[in-house]
């Protein structure tokens, strides 16, 4: 038995993809002498030497092309991009290059390759490294995206996504990074596209991700505690795959169903959610789905601007209480 | 002649230079032929007039080495082997096609022979390069990657970004500029702070200062071996800048206006690789039935693989579903 935060754990998955496959190596910039700005990758360094975790320049679009390259032979590269907001000066590498070139090939290529980054709010550091955008890689098709809740979906999903012949982007966040669990086995492995109930309920489904899956876990328990409405919460772990099959059986038994998305409401994920449910299980809803997203404005820095724009463990409670009582 | 004196390339590789740059010449004349029948779609970048560059590296390279290059990709990908009709019928769509024509004339690819793709994005590929370079660094192997591109990537980040890394780690890569003067529609010294976009910027990078006309097939083909046993022994990268120019225009709807008719002339009439490699093969006295034999071969070629391409069939339309993922398939839900 140990405990192990959620920061541990990724530096834990990492050395273990490492130790199973010499083809697995470890890009990035302050990842090895410094242990990256998160310490999430504290002692991969001293394990694996230099010739397998690199400290690259601040060029991201160099560290994402020697990434895929090198995943074009067949290695397994982890590469990092130190905050996500970050992907956008490499875009194109993922985009139009990652994402693209298995299909442009007709098959002949395939890109196993791991971009792991920081990602989403919660401390205050403004609107250039806050942003949650597992949207902006959901939207182009050949890229599989992963953003665990907890420590033990870090370590399964990691060893998943190392595995995957495909390309992910893992996508870690950074307010979840002191977050603890107690953990039996490390050796875990999570299949991509394979959904976790953090709370179970038949009154409304939540369906959250990442550090919204975990809100609305405590949304859930005190909506039970001090509300007497059982709440169903879905994690989606992986939004491509998409585990739908879990939603919709939830759905068939709840008839409600809200989304809690720390994106901006524009084309965030909850809206495919929405469309996919409306498609799949029009008859079984008892009133329309709720998002519930940050308002449509880049997120603000200061304590109470940042508090108020993401959604809180009080504003689901509210949304929940309100979708349920019908209002 | 300098060369008689010092004839280091012998007749055999003189003729496989030859052999390559022709097929180079012709496929790209055919490409534009079935462009004005319509059988040819989108666009196409030619690259009539650089052959040498293309043809000298696909001479002077290994079996198992990698190449990456441009949109203007056809020569880059027939010069590493791979089959006429593979490209002719990528670029016509048919299923004879490299990629059964879900990649087009801008991303052809044959990793069979080492041709890991044509890049459409400025600057991107030089990057990726590195990473195949990297991947024979930590396997301890000894291909060499080398890519092509054009003098307008001189100008992009990602052009920066990857020399620096490809020296830092001392990568087995050598990056080959083909200075065509003109990035697209603007002349390249418009638009540019040094004169010589590639070369000049080399020792930003502790890289040394190459330039050469890209238009002889001798010399490239000596600049190409030195570069790659550089690489291939351990030593690190090369940046090349090959002086050539582009006998049509930017693209398929550029009719290359924006340059001044005398220019044009000049390097038509007097730089011209294939006219000039003629003369220079005559002057070394090789047979010249030896080198119309070689011509009337490679037209019959490109002949046979036009027809195999127009008899090919188109790709089936389940095409569209396949391949986005490595199980085969394009779902993204259960």
């Amino acid at each position: 038995m140990a405990q192990l935060t959620y920061r541990e754990s990724v530096s834990l998955a990492i050395a273990q993809a490492m130790r199973k496959d010499p083809k697995v190596f470890f890009i990035g910039e302050d990842v090895g002498a410094a242990g990256g700005v998160f310490k999430a990758t504290v002692g991969l360094l001293d394990e694996f030497g230099k010739e397998r975790v690199m400290d690259a320049p601040i060029s991201e679009q160099a560290i994402l092309g020697a990434a895929m390259g090198a995943a074009m032979t067949g290695l397994r590269p982890i590469a990092e991009i130190m905050f996500s907001d970050f992907l956008a000066v490499c875009w194109d590498i993922i985009a139009n290059q990652i994402a693209k070139t298995r299909y442009m090939s007709d098959g002949q290529i395939n890109i196993p390759l791991v971009i792991r980054t920081a990602n989403g709010g919660g401390s205050k550091f403004g609107a250039q490294h806050s942003q949650s955008l597992e949207n902006w890689s959901m939207m182009i098709p050949g890229l599989k995206v992963v953003a665990p809740s907890c420590a033990s979906d870090v370590l399964g999903l990691m060893d998943a996504s190392v595995k995957d012949p495909d390309p992910v982007i893992f996508y870690e966040h950074k307010s979840l990074y002191a977050s603890k669990e107690q953990l039996e086995n490390t050796n875990l492995s999570i299949p991509l596209g394979q959904a976790n109930i953090l709370h179970e309920g038949a009154d409304i489904t939540i369906i959250g991700l990442a550090l919204m899956a975990q809100r609305s876990k405590k949304a859930a328990q005190i909506l039970k505690e001090k509300h007497n409405i059982n709440a169903k919460v879905i994690d989606l772990r992986t939004l491509v795959p998409l585990d739908l099959q879990t939603i919709k059986r939830s759905i068939i038994e709840t008839g409600l169903v809200i989304t809690v998305e720390e994106n901006p409401r524009l084309c965030g994920w909850g809206a495919e959610i929405s469309s996919l449910i409306t498609e799949h299980c029009f008859s079984n809803l008892k009133g329309p789905v709720t998002r519930v997203t940050t308002p449509h404005v880049p997120l603000p820095s200061a304590d109470i601007l940042e508090d108020n724009t993401i959604p809180s463990v009080d504003l689901i409670i509210n949304e929940v209480i309100k979708k349920v009582k019908g209002e | 002649m300098e060369d008689k004196l010092n004839d280091d390339i012998g007749e055999a590789k003189r003729l496989q230079l030859w052999e390559m740059m022709l097929k180079l010449r012709l496929v790209e004349k055919k490409a534009y032929d079935l462009f004005l029948q319509n059988l040819i779609k989108g666009t196409s970048h030619l690259a009539l007039g650089q052959e040498a560059i293309a043809g000298a590296f696909g001479v002077a390279l290994q079996e198992g080495d990698y190449t990456f290059c441009t949109y203007r990709g056809h020569a880059h990908t027939l010069a590493r082997g791979s089959s006429i009709e593979g490209v002719l019928g990528e670029l016509m769509g048919r299923q004879c096609g490299l990629m059964k024509g879900k990649g087009g004339s801008m991303h052809l690819t044959d990793v069979e022979k080492g041709v890991m793709g044509s890049y459409a994005i400025i600057g991107a590929h030089l990057t990726i390069a590195n990473g195949t370079a990297l991947a024979s660094k930590y396997n301890k192997t000894k291909e060499v990657s080398v890519c092509f591109f054009g003098d307008g990537t001189t100008n992009i980040g990602a052009f920066h970004e990857a020399l620096n890394m490809a020296k830092i780690w001392d990568l087995p890569i050598v990056f080959v500029c083909e200075n065509n003067l003109y990035m697209e529609y603007t002349a390249i010294s418009e638009v540019t702070a040094v004169e010589h976009p590639a070369a000049d910027r080399a020792s930003a990078y502790s890289l040394d200062k190459i330039i050469v006309d890209g238009n002889d097939a001798d010399e490239m083909y000596r600049t190409a071996q030195t570069a790659i046993k550089k690489a291939r022994d351990g030593h690190g990268p090369s940046l090349i800048e090959a002086k050539t120019y582009r006998h049509s225009g930017h693209s398929r709807a550029d009719p290359g206006k924006y340059r001044p008719d005398e220019e044009v002339k000049d390097w038509m009439e007097n730089k011209d690789p294939i006219k000039n490699y003629r003369k220079k093969l005559l002057e070394f006295n090789i047979d010249e039935k030896t080198i119309t034999g070689i011509e009337s071969k490679i037209q019959q070629q490109v002949e046979d693989a036009i027809n195999i391409s127009k008899n090919s069939p188109i790709p089936d339309i389940k095409e569209i579903y396949t391949d986005v993922w490595a199980d085969g398939g394009y779902k993204w839900h259960n």
